[in-house]
């Protein structure tokens, strides 16, 4: 059963093994690479964007929220053609916006963890928009907001489950 | 200060990580004026090392994957080798058909090619290589392989699978490569309507469609019709196959100009083998050659063949013809009882003088029936002669004839 409550200094004392730090959000990598060869469909999924939602709301630290984000966005992009950075910005104000939340309401409640993944996959998907079209120039690059819509249904299917099971590598200091 | 520092800090990390990455994609826009070109050499170092680091990992998959798969399908296969390889065989002897059949026609177009000097591109040497991964971003369509510029790989080298074309290299690794695929935003191709001999340029959509978009609309251009490289882009050889016009529409960005969807010839989603083209040439290779001159070769035998048989054929009709003017000029030797069917219906390549007209059996056979008297050599004169047996002897009642009794007299006039 969630907590209801937790005090603010509560939510500031989670903390991870480096090894769940280091290796978690290569694992995420990794499986997006790999994923979309046996079962295509499964490129509309964001793995990445789920361990920075995860780390974010986990830690509560605006600065390590960014950084995670700016991390995992960076590695992401590194595998595509696209110019690197892309992705990086994304998740860096991604980071930054969910762990501020952290600090305001109780992330650990089953219904505000679907609400931050559904509407953070939403809100990455615009600023990924946002950023092709203002900064690269691509004229091109539409919204399809349905297309939008079920990679966030998704995200936030896979993510309830992935964020119980890494809750467990979680330390409390 | 130091109490703004503080209390900002938080604020001020996220805008100077926003304004690195900035600056950095700037830097890339700037310096990149192909966007599928290969990165700037400090852009490639970065991917080279998150490559390196997961490229080994999906490498292990890979392999795991095809230990588990290979062993299933080995046992699977070999239930089905048989039956397999009757199928092969009938497909071997169906495309050697085939292959005689289009020999003729590239003969002739290599030939007008020679003439008109034009430089076709024949592929000489491919390397095989499997898919190991992609990017693992709908937005950005990459798959990597397992062969990099160890095995001769370069930037910019086609890739093809047999159905048709897969992309080209983009960054090469020393032993990965990043192949952009064709239905990527970056990516583009020079194509050729196969019908209708229109060249156009082939697109990549964000949405991972293949799009052609420089075309204003034409009534010749039809859905279904297959589109082929030109071969005018320098990366793509001419001739190969890039898919089929799915739907033709008014592109509403770009008027007056349609939007022509085009669904590739190649399974892009899923990916196994590909090859990528590392020589052309501008003659036909050598194997080539020998296939065409193999194909040539059955061509001729084929048409000798169906030559001979139009001479046997024309030289049958020819004795049947003269055997049924014999026959109509020579009414009374038609057997109309016994009507010998091979004359009509299997004529012989005899001559018409060796067909030797028969009588006309009778009802009633007497010793005067031809055929019924025994040959000449075989009687004697005055002495005991056989009377043949299908002359019907006298009846009962009559007084037995003996030997001694003179024969009959022929009838006096």
């Amino acid at each position: 059963m969630p907590r209801s409550f937790t005090s603010r200094r509560e939510l500031a004392q989670h903390s991870f093994y480096p090894a769940v730090t280091l290796l978690v959000p290569l694992a995420a990598i990794v499986l997006q690479a790999l994923l979309p060869k046996p079962i295509p469909w499964l490129a509309i999924l964001d793995l990445p964007l789920i361990v920075t939602l995860f780390f974010a709301v986990s830690r509560r630290n605006p600065i390590s929220g960014t950084l995670t984000g700016a991390a995992i966005g960076l590695l992401q992009d590194a595998l595509t053609a696209q110019p690197i950075g892309v992705n990086g910005i994304a998740k860096s104000i991604i980071g930054y916006v969910v762990a501020s939340i952290g600090l305001q309401v109780d992330v650990e409640n089953l219904t505000t963890r679907i609400l931050i993944n559904f509407g953070f996959s939403l809100i990455n998907s615009v600023l990924i928009y946002l950023i092709n079209r203002r900064l690269l120039g691509i004229t091109d690059f539409h919204l399809m907001w349905l297309h939008e819509f079920l990679r966030a249904l998704l995200n936030t299917l896979v993510a309830i489950p992935l964020f119980f099971l890494l809750d467990r590598g979680r330390r409390t200091e | 200060m130091e109490s703004f520092l503080s209390r900002f800090k938080n604020g001020l990390v996220l805008i100077t990580v926003l304004l690195v990455q900035i600056v950095g994609l700037a830097v890339q826009v700037r310096r990149t004026v192909d966007v599928s070109a290969p990165d700037p050499h400090s852009i490639s170092l970065m991917r080279y090392w998150v490559v390196a680091t997961v490229a080994p990992v999906e490498r292990f998959f890979l392999g795991f994957g095809h230990t588990i798969r290979g062993a299933w399908s080995n046992y699977a296969d070999l239930r089905h080798v048989r039956q397999h390889n009757r199928d092969l065989e009938y497909q071997l002897a169906q495309l050697r058909i085939q292959q005689a059949a289009i020999a003729e026609d590239a003969i002739q177009g290599h030939r007008l090619q020679s003439l008109l000097a034009f430089q076709q591109h024949y592929i000489t040497t491919t390397v095989a290589a499997q898919v190991i991964g992609t990017s693992g971003s709908d937005l950005s369509r990459i798959a990597y392989i397992d062969k990099g510029r160890e095995e001769g790989l370069k930037p910019d080298m086609a890739v093809i699978t047999p159905d048709g074309v897969v992309g080209k290299l983009r960054d090469v690794f020393p032993h990965t490569a990043q192949v952009l695929l064709l239905d990527d935003q970056t990516s583009g191709a020079g194509v050729l309507l196969a019908s209708t001999r229109i060249r156009a340029i082939l697109r990549g959509t964000p949405n991972g469609r293949l799009q052609i978009g420089n075309l204003t609309a034409d009534s010749r251009i039809k859905p279904g019709e297959q589109v082929l490289t030109s071969g005018g882009d320098q990366v793509y050889p001419r001739g190969l196959p890039v898919g089929t016009i799915e739907s033709i529409a008014p592109d509403p960005d770009h008027q007056p100009y349609t939007a022509i969807r085009v669904r590739a010839a190649a399974n892009l989603s899923q990916l196994e083998e590909v090859l990528i083209i590392t020589g052309t040439q501008t003659d036909l290779p050598q194997q080539a050659r020998q296939d065409l001159a193999v194909g040539a070769a059955t061509t001729e035998a084929a048409r000798a063949a169906a030559q001979q048989a139009e001479a046997e054929a024309t030289a049958k009709a020819a004795a049947q013809s003269a055997a049924q003017i014999v026959a109509d000029r020579l009414p009374s030797l038609h057997d109309v009882t016994n009507p010998t069917p091979s004359l009509s219906t299997t004529p012989t390549s005899a001559p018409p003088a060796a067909i030797i007209p028969r009588p006309t059996p009778v009802l009633r056979p007497d010793r005067y029936t031809p055929g019924a008297a025994p040959p000449a050599t075989s009687l004697t004169p005055g002495g005991h002669n056989p009377q043949p047996a299908n002359i019907p002897r006298p009846a009962a009642a009559e007084p037995a004839k003996t030997d001694s009794e003179p024969p009959p007299q022929p009838p006096n006039n």
